[in-house]
């Protein structure tokens, strides 16, 4: 069972600010979640090697030429707070 | 004729020889949406002006004697799918307002194939999700009882093309979210093999796994839909750089000495007797054509859901992480500082499913836990990868079950998340596995429709359209439409 602590150790990882319900409520159902992954235990993968994409495919490369990309107003057109030609953003150092 | 009736083979004739035009076409769409929609929600938004300009163009490029594979096909597009200028949302609160600049590369597909684009349909929201309940915009409707749900997370575009509220449509599947959805509302899903068709402005759940395909009322328009949308496409490096087929040409060659394989597995004690019953029925109708049976054992079926549940909400963890409420969406008015703001804006911006998945995966990815959850599920993958690999070696392809159940009421499951997720125990290995699966109805159950799924090897669409192709042909299931 995951504790409280975990969970808010979880959340703070993903960046997310959880309720006390959120809390409680998540801590009981990733927990069931979890004991029900468990069942992969019963599985020996010592000698098995990991899937990572079932259909390989090696490094895909293309020719390193200039083309054209979003002009700023395009990539700043969503952006919830614009300055000038920038992402405006938070304070990030005190 | 009803307009609305029409398959997308029927219509093309009919609008190659001047005996429909587009513009009707679309307007008696419109029309029906407008009748229809507001008790399904299939719809998060309609581009009605758009949608008739694009079908006016189209006839006027009929009229100077142009001709494009979809010119003048109303479709609808799921709200995964970035259209440029036209709101797209994945079906959550956090993208409410946002506006692509881009069109998905599957979308400037479709424009160049001459397709009219009614508008965008509802998902779970981030597509995750089996109900289409999850939608911040509020649940979709079967069409066939409107207190059930459609599945999903496509449940937006099945439920419109079960209901007629377009020609055709798109969905996404990263476990099962074309087919089961399609299953449900009676219509046919395919998806592709893993890289058949690009991604490239598709909103990413889980980047190994996410696959866009078709949803449509019948086999041939799913194999017109793909053929639109299907190739390498050098914006999304995990497309597939393979030959593309003419998928409608070996359609109708049969199943006679073709070797389908029934994996043992997919038939377990939880399913529902009336699903078994259809599709043991549909096995009948493959034999009957010609097709032998043979029973194949798939060991690792039974882990595949743990193994998902595992994956894709890592993944959807890390490819979530790019909604800090700085360069798009929702951000939260009042906070102080950059933690505060991105811990703000996800709280409020994400809903209940899509948290649950962030924490999970999170978890499945925390120091600590890596090695037990995430790695022993990629080995575990492995597995399932390999019972795939020796499956399809013995036979053409499989045919299974797409889901253990009809579709559920709505509300049944929403104190259980794992309770919804067992209903994709029949899918999601597919997608483990990266091969490609079609769904198609193969009968009822208490009134609902039941699907019957044909797994085929990477990169063999041809084969699973003509098995699916060949049984649509013998039965009628495919031209019962929901009583609305």
């Amino acid at each position: 069972m995951l504790n409280r602590d975990t969970v808010l150790h979880i959340a703070e990882l993903a960046k997310l600010t959880l309720s006390d319900r959120e809390t409680a409520l998540f801590a009981e159902q990733l927990s069931e979640i979890l004991a029900y992954a468990e069942r992969l235990n019963e599985l020996d993968t010592d000698s098995i090697a990991p899937t990572a994409q079932a259909i390989y495919r090696r490094n895909v490369l293309r020719a390193d030429e200039p083309r054209p990309s979003l002009t700023p107003d395009q990539a700043l057109a969503n952006a919830p707070r614009r300055e000038g030609d920038l992402f405006r953003v938070q304070q990030i150092l005190d | 004729m009803k307009l609305h009736e029409l398959t997308i083979h029927e219509a093309l004739p009919l609008l190659a020889h001047g005996e429909i035009t587009s513009v009707a076409l679309t307007e008696a769409l419109l029309a029906r949406i407008a009748a229809l929609d507001p008790q399904i929600h299939a719809y998060l938004r309609v581009t009605s002006d758009l949608a008739l300009a694009q079908a006016r163009d189209a006839d006027e490029r009929r009229a100077r004697g142009e001709a494009a594979p979809l010119l003048g096909i109303p479709l609808a597009i799921k709200d995964v799918i970035c259209t440029a200028g036209v709101e797209t949302t994945a079906g959550s609160r956090i993208l409410q307002g946002f506006r692509p600049v881009y069109d998905a590369t599957v979308v400037q597909r479709l424009r160049a194939a001459g397709a009219v684009i009614l508008g965008k349909t509802n998902t779970d929201e981030f597509a995750m999700g089996s109900s289409t309940e999850h939608s911040a915009y509020g649940p979709t409707h079967n069409p066939w009882d409107l207190e059930r749900v459609p599945g999903g997370s496509s449940g937006g575009s099945a439920a419109a093309v079960a209901a007629s509220l377009c020609l055709g449509a798109f969905g996404s599947d990263t476990g099962g979210s074309i087919r089961q959805p399609a299953a449900y509302c009676g219509v046919v899903g395919l998806k592709p093999t893993y890289g058949r068709v690009s991604r490239y402005g598709l909103i990413a759940f889980a980047s190994s796994l996410d696959q866009i395909g078709p949803i449509a009322k019948d086999v041939t328009d799913a194999a017109l839909l793909l053929q639109a949308v299907a190739g390498h496409d050098p914006q999304d490096a995990t497309s597939a750089d393979e030959p593309v087929p003419d998928f409608a040409q070996g359609l109708a060659d049969g199943v006679r000495g073709m070797r389908l394989g029934v994996p043992r597995e997919y038939f377990v004690d939880g399913m529902a007797p009336g699903v078994r019953q259809m599709v043991e029925g549909a096995l009948d109708v493959w034999r009957s054509l010609g097709a032998e049976t043979v029973e194949v054992s798939m060991p690792h079926t039974g882990y595949a859901l743990p193994v998902y549940y595992l994956l894709a909400p890592a993944e959807a963890s890390a490819n979530l992480a790019r909604f800090d409420g700085i360069r798009y969406g929702y951000a939260h008015p009042e906070a102080l500082d950059i933690w505060d703001a991105y811990r703000l804006t996800r709280a409020e911006g994400f809903g209940d499913e899509v948290k649950r998945r962030i924490m999970l995966g999170t978890y499945a990815l925390s120091a600590g836990y890596y090695d037990a959850y995430y790695l022993k599920a990629q080995k575990v993958r492995t597995l399932i990868k390999r019972d795939y690999d020796e499956a399809l070696a013995q036979c053409d392809a499989l045919v299974t079950p797409t889901t253990p159940n009809v579709a559920f009421k709505i509300g049944e499951h929403a104190e259980d998340p794992l309770e919804m997720y067992l209903e994709d125990i029949f899918t999601l290995s597919l997608n483990l596995a990266g091969v490609c699966g079609i769904s198609l109805p193969c009968g009822q159950s208490d009134g609902l429709p039941v699907g019957v799924q044909v797994q085929g090897r990477a990169y063999d669409e041809a084969t699973i359209l003509r098995v699916a192709y060949a049984y649509e042909q013998a039965t009628s299931w495919h031209g019962e439409h929901p009583p609305l």
